[in-house]
């Protein structure tokens, strides 16, 4: 839901026609002719004000975030303590806790939150555009809707006594259920939701990377005999690969930090059952106020968001052109 | 002309891998389903918050409310620092897209047509910092704001909000595809660099700047994570943290919370609805050559 960011800056390189690559030589040659220093001086005021917040408020908390980390942070003072405080989140039962939660949550999101999309974008294909723009929308207001908002409507939903989902599943005879309540069902159901509320610029995305084909290469498969099924897989999968590439990092990435979910309906119970890594850093720094702890916990965070953008951009990436 | 033929099927007749009729129904069904499991719990949100308090706590929940009222609004508004809270979501939201479009248009330009020495470097500091969640340096952000003395202000809560790397990204690409000819003719017409920018360029990329300050204000009406940990008092919290504090107070009064939602809601719907083909181009903008 975090997802409002994601149906731009396409790392993953879909070049639309309306941002042509700039010629070779204008690249190197930077900008424009008649560039004078006068020029250069105004070039460098008007990147001062976004670099000087980035430095304030970016920068200088990464490195501060690095140093803080071999540190036991007092209100008073602070202490140097080496590696301790790693030793302490990899000692941290929790925090391991936390980390499988995150990663089986991450995993079971992604996948059928991109199928869904994949899905759904498919299928639009062939519809004509009156029905694209009305699913597209459809599928799209709950992306623009905040995360608290979905969180409230679902804790409502879940509500155990009161709630629309047992209403609706006793219609089938099923008994009542704690969803959020009950350790085996509360990380599921936060997936479920997810899943359900997820994917509407992730469908706009790959709709235009589905209208990108051309048709001849539809035609000529058609020639060649290919039923949908070989289309599928020869001839649409390999054109939107990196449109999909993007889309499972970043996807990833953002379903990594799940936090106002867990915040809003569960506060990582029952017994930590949906305890993520950023709900832990979030007690662990506002709560616990062990800043030197939390930061060590967020670069682990850090690292574990690294690694898992470069694994996939080496699984997928292969064939793919930048 | 085959594509403006009507199709009763709502099929795009120049498709070259038509669905049957048949197999277009089945679709629809798939993606009635699929979107009324997303739209439900919206329609949800709405129907409770008109429904009266007694009758939220009674099992089977009706879905169309038999007795729509509006007290749950009227409860909202009567919430101690609801008006402090819209006041501060609305500051917030519309400030921080201000400074953005505008200091990042800025850099934008700088970076694509203004090089000096570093620029090229700078460009991939910004790229390098989008990488990094925001949830990674919340911790030490906190930090740098307490030791300014910042901590539950407007400009604590403002100031980290603004630095924009993503956005200078999405302006650079924008203005790089500007015609340098254009900017050059003004410079030789003797045009200050200022006047470029405001008089030749920012006409230009109009579509890039409503782009951007659209997704800026729904994502700075929406965020949460920040205006949290930052805000202390509550007559300080934004719309989206006092959502959380009205549920917290009154756990049982779910059409209270969906009203107060329904009123956190209303302004970006009204921006999706208003600048719908903004959302659903799918503007993907250039390339990062790899």
């Amino acid at each position: 839901m975090s997802e409002l960011t994601t149906p731009l800056g396409s790392a993953g390189g879909d070049a639309r026609p309306r941002a042509p690559a700039r010629g070779r030589g204008q690249e190197r040659g930077g900008g424009t002719r008649g560039v004078t220093g006068t020029s250069r001086a105004w070039g460098v005021a008007f990147v001062a004000p976004q670099t000087l917040l980035f430095l304030a408020f970016f920068l200088v908390p990464v490195v501060i975030a690095f140093a803080l980390a071999f540190m036991e942070v007092r209100p008073t003072r602070m202490t140097w303590v080496g590696l301790d405080n790693f030793q302490r989140v990899l000692n941290d039962q929790l925090f391991g806790r936390a980390l499988v939660n995150t990663t089986v949550f991450t995993a079971v999101v992604v996948v059928f939150w991109l199928g869904k999309a994949l899905l759904v974008a498919y299928l639009l294909d062939p519809m004509n555009a009156t029905l694209q723009t009305f699913f597209k929308s459809a599928f799209y207001l709950p992306a623009v809707t905040s995360s608290v908002i979905i969180s409230l409507i679902w804790l409502w939903i879940f509500n155990p006594t009161f709630g629309l989902l047992n209403a609706f599943v006793g219609l089938f005879g099923v008994e009542p259920v704690a969803w959020l309540g009950n350790t085996r069902t509360a990380l599921p159901s936060l997936m479920a939701m997810q899943v359900i509320m997820g994917g509407g610029s992730s469908i706009v995305l790959l709709s235009a990377a589905l209208a990108r084909i051309p048709r001849d290469l539809y035609e000529v498969a058609l020639i060649d005999g290919a039923k949908r099924p070989t289309i599928f897989a020869k001839v649409i999968l390999p054109l939107i690969r990196p449109t999909l590439l993007y889309l499972v990092v970043t996807g990833t990435i953002n379903t990594f930090q799940v936090f106002e979910a867990v915040y809003v309906m569960t506060q990582g119970g029952p017994q930590f059952a949906t305890t993520t890594v950023v709900y832990r850093i979030y007690q662990e720094a506002f709560q616990r106020f062990n800043l030197g702890v939390a930061s060590a916990q967020a670069i682990v965070l850090f690292l574990i968001t690294l690694v898992l953008a470069a694994v996939q951009f080496r699984l997928l990436g292969q064939n793919v052109e930048y | 002309m085959a594509a403006l033929r009507f199709d009763p099927f709502f099929r795009d007749m120049s498709h070259p891998v038509k669905p049957t009729p048949v197999g277009a129904v089945v679709i629809l069904v798939v993606l009635v389903v699929l979107s009324l499991a997303a739209i439900v719990p919206l329609y949800w949100m709405f129907a409770t918050s008109l429904t009266p308090s007694a009758m939220t706590v009674r099992f089977p929940p009706e879905l169309i409310p038999t007795e729509p009222t509006l007290d749950n609004y009227r409860a909202v508004l009567r919430q101690p620092n609801f008006w402090n809270w819209v006041r501060n979501s609305v500051i917030q939201a519309v400030s921080v897209t201000a400074v953005v479009v505008a200091t990042a248009s800025m850099a934008g330009y700088a970076l694509a047509k203004l090089p000096f020495p570093g620029s090229r470097a700078l460009f991939w500091l910004f790229i390098l910092s989008m990488m990094l969640p925001f949830e990674a340096i919340l911790v030490p952000l906190f930090l740098v704001v307490t030791r300014l003395g910042l901590v539950d202000t407007y400009l604590g809560l403002l100031l980290p909000l603004m630095a924009a790397p993503f956005s200078i990204f999405l302006m650079k690409q924008f203005i790089q595809t500007l015609p340098s000819e254009l900017i050059d003719a003004a410079r030789v017409d003797g045009a200050s660099e200022p006047r470029i920018f405001w008089e030749v360029v920012l006409p230009l990329v109009r579509p890039g700047l409503a782009f951007l300050g659209i997704i800026t204000f729904v994502a700075q009406w929406n965020s949460f994570v920040w205006p949290l940990v930052v805000t202390r008092s509550s007559s300080m919290r934004t719309l989206q943290v006092g959502l959380v504090l009205i549920r917290e107070q009154e756990p049982l009064f779910f059409g209270l919370q969906m009203a107060a939602a329904m009123l956190a809601a209303v302004p970006v719907i009204v921006v999706f609805f208003a600048f719908q083909r903004y959302f659903l181009r799918g503007v993907t903008v250039g390339a990062l050559k790899g």
